[in-house]
């Protein structure tokens, strides 16, 4: 064994050996490769930029635009074709919240209860059970004009014949968004591990029990989330609303069952959109302007709900 | 409402809990033995198979396991020790094509029996699993969710205070009892799992590897709680660690893997089953003597 003296500066020249080596290499980086990455990623923010071109594009045409409509009046006039510069949305707005409140009460406890069935209780192993699983997921993909249909045929009139009231146009976007629902909710459940529903179990509590006191609240946030966001896709619905009876002209508050017609936001927008006085136009991008601002602001909601309430395994 | 009187109110409701438990325990599929000597019998197993789809994963089990006793399943990995005790609360029924043959009484009625309801089974024998898993609420609601959901809500929080008193947890967790569970350590949150078995009021404690999740402290704790859980109730515990076995068992049953002639199909086999001092010392079958002498395993 050599004497620790003798050593130390065999060990500093290996050392800075090594380290020499280990910088050459790191500076050695071919050049092609450098000009590859920075190509690749200008080409990725490129993609990401056009998409986000529309988004600004559209919220800056609708504000400059709409600017000089915006006041309380929007919200608490009725349409009217003699007085554009008087004229608001407030049939429209409360057309829209009832709408919404219906399709909340609707798809809350059906959406939930199909997808407390799927996950806790369908045997997977059984056809029926996958077959209902798979129409489930084409269903989110159906276009909303076919609900339009539906609701038309079954819901006006057909089997339920309600006619042409507000109910039926809920009752329709309620289906369109259903499925939505249904697959949030089930995500929601199924993020909830088994350890938990074990636990709950052994204590000699019931399935319906765990379910009810565990799982359920467990899966409150993201069900919300999903919830939100179907409602917020309910609210922009325009298509299937035609069909059922949200007529375009209405300059009194819309209820339920009314059966005087009813309208929703978009379907005002529309409205004011195709006609050709300047002072429409205007009314119609004020209108943009305050569906955006809700529908943001009910996405960014959802977004921070999930990730406040997110539950870590 | 004065201290006398709170007292009278606990002992009632602790009479009306028994009353229950016992109305529960003289239905005909629970009758207890008349005798109450420690040797008494709460599970006789003979000749218990438990088939997974068919395919048997124990075969053979016989067995009786002693009330106010610590019995402990040893085995190497995938010897049925874990299938063998999920059997006896009837957790295996949550297993699709999970089928259990032979004849398995509780208490000298038979667990399987068809008047049987297994959500009954599960208040009478409760479970401590592998991972703690707490339920992602207050402490104070992880314990009293077993009482709650059985109808016992009188005085819930004289239960969650004896419970978590008994699971060793009350010092560390009184002044935080509405916090999540999720805020305490792997250890507290396994005596809080144990807290939440007790406060149903339990005959029997099964412990699936109730410390493989924990550090050497943790599990010492939980090694001393059974110790102490053993004075008022049965326990069965599977574990890896045979000087777990060794140090908090009385009896001790030791179980391997068995193939058959072509090696195709395994199962869990009961090798010996006795005192655990015996087990240890002077066991009588060579595989035994070999596995906890850390020959083979």
């Amino acid at each position: 064994m050599t004497e620790p003296g003798a050593t130390a500066p065999r060990n500093r020249l290996a050392v800075a050996g090594a380290r020499a080596t280990t910088v050459a290499m790191l500076r050695n980086q071919p050049r092609r490769d450098i000009v590859l990455n920075a190509v690749f990623a200008g080409m990725l923010l490129l993609a990401i930029l056009i998409a986000l071109a529309g988004l600004v594009a559209l919220l800056a045409q609708a504000f400059v635009k709409g600017a000089p409509a915006l006041s309380t009046d929007l919200f608490t006039n009725p349409p009217s074709t003699a007085f554009p510069e008087k004229a608001g949305f407030r049939p429209a707005i409360i057309g829209s919240l009832e709408l919404i409140a219906g399709v909340i009460l609707f798809v809350l406890p059906v959406g939930i209860g199909a997808a407390i069935y799927l996950e806790e209780y369908a045997d997977k192993s059984k056809w029926w059970n996958r077959l209902i699983e798979v129409n489930i997921q084409n269903l989110a993909a159906v276009p909303s004009i076919i609900y339009g249909i539906l609701g038309l045929a079954f819901i006006v009139r057909g089997p339920l014949d309600l006619g042409f009231i507000l109910a039926a146009g809920s009752l329709t976007l309620a289906l369109l968004v259903l499925p939505m629902v249904i697959i949030a909710a089930r995500e929601a459940i199924r993020a909830v591990p088994d350890s938990i529903r074990q636990g709950s179990l052994a204590l000699g509590a019931t399935k319906w029990q765990t379910i009810r006191s565990q799982v359920l609240p467990a899966s409150i946030p993201g069900i919300a989330t999903g919830v939100i966001l179907a409602v917020s896709r309910a609210l922009g619905e325009t298509a299937p609303l035609l069909l059922v009876g949200a007529t375009v002209f209405v300059t009194f508050d819309p209820t339920p069952f009314g059966s005087d017609g009813y309208s929703a936001m978009p379907v005002q927008i529309f409205n004011y959109a195709v006609r050709p006085q300047e002072e429409f136009q205007t009314l119609a991008a004020a209108g943009i302007i305050v569906m955006l601002v809700v529908l943001l602001a009910m996405n960014s909601f959802a977004i921070w709900l999930r990730n406040r309430y997110e539950q870590r395994w | 409402m004065t201290q006398d009187e709170s007292r009278t109110d606990t002992g009632r409701q602790a009479r009306e809990a028994a009353a229950e438990r016992a109305a529960i325990a003289v239905r005909p599929e629970f009758q207890r033995k008349a005798n109450g000597s420690s040797k008494e019998k709460v599970f006789e197993l003979k000749g218990v198979d438990v088939l997974y789809g068919g395919v048997a994963a124990v075969k053979g089990i016989s067995m009786d396991i002693h009330r106010k006793d610590v019995t402990a399943l040893i085995g190497p990995s995938g010897c049925g020790k874990s299938t063998l005790l999920r059997c006896l609360n009837r957790m295996n029924d949550l297993i699709p094509n999970a089928e259990v043959q032979g004849e398995l009484l509780y208490h000298g009625e038979d667990l399987y029996g068809p008047r049987v309801d297994p959500i009954q089974v599960r208040k009478l024998i409760g479970m401590v699993f592998q991972k703690p898993n707490p339920f992602p609420k207050s402490i104070y609601d992880n314990v009293a969710f077993g009482p709650r959901v059985l109808g016992r809500k009188d005085d819930l929080d004289g239960t969650v205070e004896k419970a978590l008193r008994s699971a060793a947890l009350w010092d560390e967790v009184k002044d935080r009892l509405e916090n999540n569970a999720f805020g305490l350590s792997g250890g507290q949150q396994q005596r809080l799992c144990i807290a939440r078995c007790i406060a149903v009021e339990p005959d029997t404690i099964l412990m699936d590897e109730p410390c493989s999740a924990l550090d050497p402290i943790s599990t010492g704790k939980i090694e001393d709680l059974m110790v102490e859980l053993k004075e008022e109730f049965s326990i069965v515990i599977v574990t890896h660690n045979m000087q777990q076995a060794a140090r908090v068992s009385d009896r001790t049953a030791f179980l391997m893997v068995e193939l058959d002639a072509d090696e195709d199909n395994r199962w869990g086999r009961l090798v010996e089953y006795e005192e655990t001092e015996k087990i240890f010392t002077n066991p009588s079958d060579r595989r035994t003597e070999d596995y906890v002498s850390g020959k083979v395993g």
